[in-house]
């Protein structure tokens, strides 16, 4: 029987080779991503300790802010570490879209109950 | 047929297999498929922590109070350890890229110097993650309820007044014998004379503390401490209910138990995922020294536990900032 993960033909990227100078190139993208993904956890937890929630009048800003820095952070480890910004578009899509549109509505629906859940609590008890 | 484009294209041609619409084979793509159901795994526990915390009532800890010791030293670093966590998987997730590059060049020494940092990496998470799991179930010096209403000055000169339920937490060093005074340890011994209050613990070292110091609101925002005899004062409205940790039952953090269960939920799933990763992660190193890959012309299977190991340091930025910082 033939093994299709021998199989050696244009098709598959199985044996994506590269030569020793696309290999620099490509380190040296890993390096900037560390770093990139080092200084925003430090940024955040920085942020974290510096203001003080019941103190600062724009902690909502700050929590979203968080909130985007994360999405910055996990857009690098997927596009790039796990080389999904390389796939075919088809692909891309295939993995993405599901995830977003569950993710979406699951977090929507979530947070807008819990909230409706504790104003019921407070107000009508 | 219809249309005349086609013509030139064979029956065969189109349906006869061979031809790959996503560019990519059945491994990666099932990895990543499983990536996408194992990641709506991880977001419904992450959106459930948010319902609840948006639906609670009582007040919920905030990471940097909970989460600011360092192992074996004194004093408060908010954040620093699990900030550190964090490091040490975005470095073990670098060491894994770049042992799937060093396949693409058909590298195997690099491979498997890479492979091994990764597990090394994967190895310290898990032993941190251990040392903050024992942290947080043995806590601080645990709390103790107020039974009437209370009214006291902080330090700071503020007035508080504490309701029933409110929880009162101790230092460590009374909260120790507290602890096997508590339990019904007959070894230990309570005093209480002129507003002081001193627990004796007896037997081959005796052990005597004194009650100098309590805090307030101490793992929600407003944290005070409070000293002098406002101290007998509050422990004199104390219920019986004592809390020391956490457990699945009870927790010292908040008065409700959802903070600490979704702390062992989801840390605790994200640990198995830790260490299922390095056990596979070590499979595959073995394979590549030994030079499986290297007969097969190529390290793909590097790429699919890769794709993996990347997985969890993904989600860990998610749990990181929902979890602590949030």
């Amino acid at each position: 029987m033939e093994r299709d993960d021998l199989i050696v033909n244009d098709s598959y990227p199985l044996n994506a080779h590269h030569s020793e100078e696309e290999g620099v190139k490509i380190r040296k993208n890993i390096l900037f991503v560390t770093v990139l993904l080092t200084v925003i956890t430090a940024v955040e937890v920085a942020m974290g300790v510096i203001f003080k929630r019941a103190e600062t009048f724009s902690w909502e800003m700050i929590k979203w802010s968080f909130v985007t820095l994360t999405l910055v952070k996990a857009g690098y480890i997927v596009m790039s570490f796990m080389h999904l910004g390389e796939e075919r578009s088809v692909m891309k899509k295939t993995i993405l879209i599901p995830y977003l549109i569950f993710i979406v509505y699951l977090v929507f629906i979530a947070l807008t109950e819990g909230f409706g859940h504790l104003y019921n609590l407070t107000n009508f008890h | 047929m219809s249309g005349h484009s086609n013509d030139n294209v064979s029956s065969e041609e189109l349906w006869g297999g061979g031809r790959s619409p996503y560019g990519i084979s059945y491994g990666k793509m099932y990895m990543w498929f499983f990536l996408v159901s194992d990641a709506l795994t991880f977001s419904g526990l992450l959106t459930a922590y948010g319902f609840s915390r948006a639906a609670s009532e009582d007040p919920w800890p905030i990471g940097e109070q909970v989460f600011r010791a360092l192992p074996g030293l004194e004093g408060q670093y908010p954040l620093v350890y699990v900030a550190l966590m964090t490091f040490i998987l975005i470095v073990s997730s670098v060491t894994m890229v770049l042992a799937v590059e060093a396949g693409h060049r058909n590298d195997k020494r690099g491979v498997v110097r890479w492979m091994l940092a990764t597990i090394i990496g994967g190895v310290f998470f898990l032993g941190s993650q251990a040392w903050e799991w024992s942290h947080f179930i043995h806590g601080g010096g645990g709390s103790f309820l107020l039974a009437t209403e209370v009214t006291i000055t902080a330090d700071n000169g503020d007035e508080y007044v504490l309701p029933v339920g409110e929880p009162i937490f101790m230092d460590h060093h009374f909260g120790e014998i507290a602890e096997a005074y508590s339990n019904g340890d007959a070894s230990v011994n309570l005093h209480e004379h002129h507003g002081h209050v001193t627990l004796t613990q007896f037997g081959e070292h005796t052990h005597e503390v004194e009650l100098h110091q309590l805090t307030i609101h101490k793992y929600i925002e407003d944290e005070q401490v409070i000293t002098g005899d406002d101290i007998y004062t509050l422990w004199e409205a104390r219920s019986e209910s004592f809390t020391f940790g956490a457990n699945m039952h009870e927790n010292e953090y908040a008065t409700q138990q959802s903070y600490a269960n979704f702390f062992f939920f989801i840390t605790g799933f994200h640990g198995f995922h830790v260490f299922s990763g390095v056990v596979i992660n070590f499979i595959i190193f073995i394979m590549a020294y030994r030079g499986v890959f290297e007969r097969r012309k190529h390290y793909e299977m590097v790429e699919k536990v890769g794709l993996y190991w990347h997985f969890i340091d993904l989600v860990w930025v998610f749990v990181f900032t929902f979890y602590y910082l949030i």
